[in-house]
């Protein structure tokens, strides 16, 4: 996913349109430890005026408590799962119980006699997954053809969810059932059973996702997808050393708590759709798509979700079989997936990864080449050259990606598509290098690192942490070893123009901010507000947020980290216009002129007279109508130039050889993304991203039985999540970073919180610690001991 | 467990045993349902598997509720008397998000029969706060952000805060010990350790409680 290539959905970088009046400003630039500079501006004449540094505010940049935290703190905030409608059905979804094949016949009547039940509806169409490019070889059928064990078939609503999982069951689907295949490597042999009958694409999804369709596909194996940049030829034969390395990463699923599900409410004049969503707006586009609706038909409402990581975009086939229910029913129906089905509907693909870096004696990359093989399932996207493409100056490199099919859920974005995979890969080549070149691998990324911000968290990783006293690789005597290692992400800048919102300042001084953007859990309605509330003045809790609601002003899809950078110059505008029409209209009440009024220390002062200063409150009192609004629409970027954020993440850990455990003991991770709106938000976020991280790295794995087809730990209890006493000392030092893009220039953190880094991190530690590369995840007990050397085979494949 | 063997009937079964008719009479106490359940299992029409009343003390409120026998308590709690802040996440007993006190012991309502509640003190996270009021373990988790999206935060909550009913002063081993079982998927784990211990802390300080009780790990 390289800059130049990207094209999520919906997040353009648009440039000024040239004929809109502009003016030149002054903004502040660059990051505080290298000394803050001065950037020159074209921006259009209605823009507030630039920001200064964070520490010059009031509450933009400080730690601000989350606005929504005493309702998830109490209980009280209301999830999808949580909806309760007056005459409300529950469902659950019917999946196919085979791999591959097709259903000759679906009986219903069964589930249709239950007492209790009220609606049954049997799927005509998947979404989701990769689409034949020549529909018609899948031959002719009533149904859809079965490409993976939990496809969705049907859908069941009755007056109580217990008589609708007991619905779901009598439901009798008979199958003509297929020869499959689940793994990676088998799929890709010439004679593997052929998950579609022809080549077959899918495209992406607002959080990224989905894979290229003008590829070549051989049987299973879809691509390559490649790019090129000068000549890898060339390169190797220019380099003194020359690295090559192969490594394997796993399945993840997703795994957010709250499962994907919706509530539909059809009624003729409006569909009412809660939504467990990532983008209000997305689902009401799939929504209006799949049903033939104007979108003004349609409302989607998310005001609490429990979770998304990248799977949570558009209707889905729970929202598109809750619709049919409900319209079927003519009641509101809620469907939630069930555990099973949520371990089953989305992933990050797997890897197989090979790598070849050519270098300098002095380090200077001089070629890099990837060849990927990763299986996202019946759908696509498991590329991984993000890091090798992006991180470091290389004149030459060269990547092919491919997406190998199996019958198995379709992969989908997942924090960071890619990247995780890729850092894994490639973070540790480069320590490889490092070792080969006898360079500390913290030099060499000096070396062949251009980004100003990771060369700052690069000097932090040196003051703060233990580095200097690294030890030689796997030199500590006893059957315990410790280590340190790092590793470095990197992610890109998008945004979505379709970022919009309202704000409201009424008579009784109270400041309502409206939009659709949803807030996933990284704390969108606390940045928000604090916005808002440094134009007025005014405590942060004291603004109304109201957000998740498609009746407010379009707002973005959360996908891509894009809504801090993409939302809150819109929200910045809206209440900076609003504050502008307050003081028209205000101004000859207090016997003054508009641009005599200003905001300072929460109260509206005279600019000529300081003395003479009010309270919001005795300022909206004094407007002659009830409420004045100002809407606004994210403006374009300040500049074209196309920025990357990123992080550096230390670990130190500790390997038992003995049993094959690694005890992750401490994290330091040092990040930017732009100017930070709230650190303690964002610190969160990197925590999370951390843990995830870590959790990827040593314990999580999707694992598929061959002979079923099925997927053998699609729970909580199988499939490993790190948990509290897995949780190592974490650090994290935020950086500022003046990128002057926007009107508050921020930026998102949720990829590059450490998710990408931490696996390569620990692999670099485990090689510190042992003196051996760990070329595999998860790195459980019987990897790592294969790994060491210690048991003949290694577990997974 | 002298009578263990006496009790050994599926889970419907000894339901059929607990001597009520269903839907006349409402079960109100642990007594009339089935702890004396040895000379009902001979003689006793069969309660279930439709629906029937029962009684619920619930944040200190009675509630009478129809359930089948079958409902789990977050089930009877979440859509039959809309406290949804009682989070289903597995169903099966392996994160804790459903953790609620019975008789003031931690327990996971998705693992536990509604009827096998009655009679008992069941809290949920509806009733650790009063009016605008959180209680101390909420408070200290939105001063420490510790959540994201939210949906393990009130199975956290009750967990913490129990942990600090039984061990006033716990350690950093003893918090992690107690949420162990708590699952969070968005990683605010640090951010949950450092709120319960800075409660602790305070209410040590603050001469709230003595420091009789020793730590658990
Ligand atoms: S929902 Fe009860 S333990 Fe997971
Ligand atoms: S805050 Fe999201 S799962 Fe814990």
């Amino acid at each position: 996913m390289a800059p130049e290539t990207a094209t999520l959905e919906g997040q353009q970088v648009a440039a000024t349109p040239a004929k809109q009046p502009t003016r030149t400003d002054n903004f502040v630039f660059g990051i505080p430890q290298d000394g803050l500079q001065t950037k020159q501006r074209e921006v259009p004449l209605d823009e507030p005026p630039p920001l200064p540094p964070n520490s010059e505010l009031t509450y933009i940049g400080k730690p601000t408590q989350r606005y929504d935290g005493p309702a998830k703190a109490t209980g009280k905030g209301k999830y999808t799962a949580d909806v309760q409608l007056p005459g409300m059905l529950y469902a659950r979804m019917v999946d196919a119980t085979i791999p591959h094949g097709h259903i000759m016949s679906i009986d219903t009547s069964a589930a249709e006699k239950l007492p209790g039940v009220r609606a049954v509806y049997v799927i005509e169409h998947v979404y989701g997954v990769a689409e034949l490019r020549n529909p018609k070889l899948d031959g002719p059928s009533r149904y859809p053809t079965i490409r993976y064990a939990g496809q969705p078939i049907a859908g069941v609503a009755a007056t109580t969810q217990q008589i609708a999982d007991d619905a779901a069951k009598l439901v009798k689907v008979r199958y003509d059932a297929k020869p499959f295949v689940v793994d990676r490597t088998e799929a890709r042999a010439t004679d593997a059973p052929a998950v579609f009958p022809g080549p077959a694409d899918e495209a992406g999804s607002a959080g990224g996702g989905g894979g290229p369709a003008d590829v070549p596909q051989k049987g299973n194996v879809h691509g390559p997808e490649r790019r090129k940049r000068g000549d890898t030829a060339k390169g190797f034969a220019e380099a003194d050393v020359l690295v090559e390395s192969e490594y394997f990463t796993q399945v993840q699923t997703h795994s957010a708590l709250e499962t994907h599900g919706f509530v539909v409410d059809w009624k003729p004049d409006e569909v009412t759709v809660y939504a467990s969503t990532q983008g209000t707006s997305s689902v009401r586009s799939e929504f209006a798509d799949v049903f033939k609706l104007p979108k003004s038909k349609i409302r989607v409402i998310t005001e609490y979700m429990g979770g998304g990581f990248g799977a949570k975009f558009g209707a889905g086939n729970e929202g598109v079989v809750a619709a049919n229910l409900s319209r079927k029913a003519n009641a509101p129906v809620k469907l939630m997936l069930d555990r099973r089905q949520e371990h089953i509907v989305s992933n990050r693909p797997d890897s197989h990864q090979m790598l070849k870096i050519g270098a300098k004696s002095d380090g200077t990359l001089t070629a890099i080449q990837l060849t990927s093989y990763g299986t996202a399932g019946v759908g696509t996207g498991a590329g991984t050259a993000g890091p090798a493409t992006n991180m470091y100056k290389c004149p030459n490199l060269l990547t092919d990606e491919y997406d190998v099919f199996t019958n198995a859920g379709p992969g989908a974005a997942f924090r960071a598509p890619g990247h995780p995979q890729g850092c894994f890969a490639f973070e540790q080549t480069i320590d490889e290098l490092a070792v080969k070149l006898n360079m500390d691998p913290l030099a060499l990324r000096e070396k062949i690192d251009e980004s100003p911000a990771r060369k700052v968290e690069r000097q932090l990783i040196l003051e703060r942490t233990n580095w200097r006293n690294r030890k030689s690789a796997g030199s500590d005597p006893g059957p315990i070893k410790h280590g340190m290692g790092i590793a470095q992400s990197v992610w890109y800048r998008f945004v979505n123009m379709d970022s919009s919102c309202e704000v409201r300042v009424l008579r009784d001084g109270s400041v309502e901010l409206m939009s659709a953007v949803q807030d996933l859990g990284g704390g969108t309605k606390t940045i928000l507000a604090q916005i808002v509330g440094e134009e007025f003045g005014m405590a942060p809790a004291n603004v109304v947020i109201r957000i998740g609601d498609t009746r407010y002003p379009i707002g973005p899809d959360s996908g891509g980290s894009v809504t801090a950078g993409s939302i809150t110059p819109a929200v910045r505008d809206a209440a900076y216009q609003a504050k502008g029409k307050l003081f028209a209209a205000v101004a000859p009440a207090l016997g003054t002129t508009a641009d005599n009024l200003a905001t300072q220390n929460g109260r509206v002062v005279f600019k000529n007279d300081p003395s003479k200063s009010y309270s919001l409150r005795q300022v909206t009192a004094k407007l002659p109508t009830d409420e004045i609004s100002a809407r606004a629409t994210r403006v374009a970027e300040y500049s074209k130039d196309r920025l990357t954020y990123g992080g550096v993440d230390f670990v130190e850990l500790a390997v038992d050889t003995e049993t094959g455990r690694i005890h992750v003991e401490k994290v330091f991770g040092a990040h930017d993304c732009g100017r930070p709106i709230n650190p303690t938000g964002v610190i969160s976020q990197i925590n999370g991203g951390m843990l995830q991280g870590i959790s990827y790295a040593l314990f999580e794995q999707r694992i598929m039985d061959d002979k079923s087809g099925y997927m053998l730990n699609a729970n909580l209890e199988n499939y490993k999540i790190l948990g509290a006493r897995e949780v190592p000392e974490i650090e994290v030092a935020l950086i500022e970073n003046y990128i002057a893009m926007s009107s508050t220039d921020a930026a998102g953190i949720g990829e590059s919180a450490g998710i990408i880094t931490l696996a390569a991190a620990i692999g670099n530690a485990f090689y510190n610690a042992t003196g051996v590369r760990m070329r595999r995840i998860p790195m459980t007990p019987a990897n790592v001991l294969a790994g060491l050397g210690k048991v003949q085979r290694e577990v997974m494949a | 467990m002298a009578d263990a063997p006496k009790i050994e009937v599926s889970r419907r079964g000894f339901l059929k045993g607990a001597g009520v008719t269903a839907a006349s009479t409402v079960i109100e106490s642990a007594k009339a349902f089935g702890r004396e359940a040895n000379s009902a299992l001979q003689s006793v029409p069969t309660v279930g598997p439709g629906p029937l009343p029962i009684k619920l003390h619930i944040n200190g409120e009675e509630h009478i509720v129809t359930v089948e026998p079958r409902y789990t308590l977050a089930e009877t709690l979440r859509d039959n008397l809309g406290l949804t802040g009682t989070k289903v996440v597995c169903d099966r007993g392996s994160c804790s998000a459903c953790t609620v006190w019975i008789d003031k012991v931690p327990a996971l309502a998705c693992m536990t029969l509604s009827v096998d509640a009655v009679g008992r003190e069941i809290t949920t996270i509806e009733g650790l706060s009063h009016g605008d009021t959180m209680h101390p373990v909420q408070a200290a988790f939105v001063k420490h952000d510790a959540m994201q999206c939210g949906f393990c935060t009130p199975g956290m909550v009750m967990s913490c805060a129990a942990l600090l009913e039984r061990n006033p002063n716990p350690s950093l081993a003893d918090v992690k010990h107690a949420v162990s079982g708590n699952l969070c998927r968005c990683g605010t784990y640090p951010k949950v350790f450092a709120a319960t211990l800075d409660v602790a802390q305070h209410r040590v300080a603050s001469g709230l409680v003595t420091l009789s009780a020793g730590r658990e790990a």
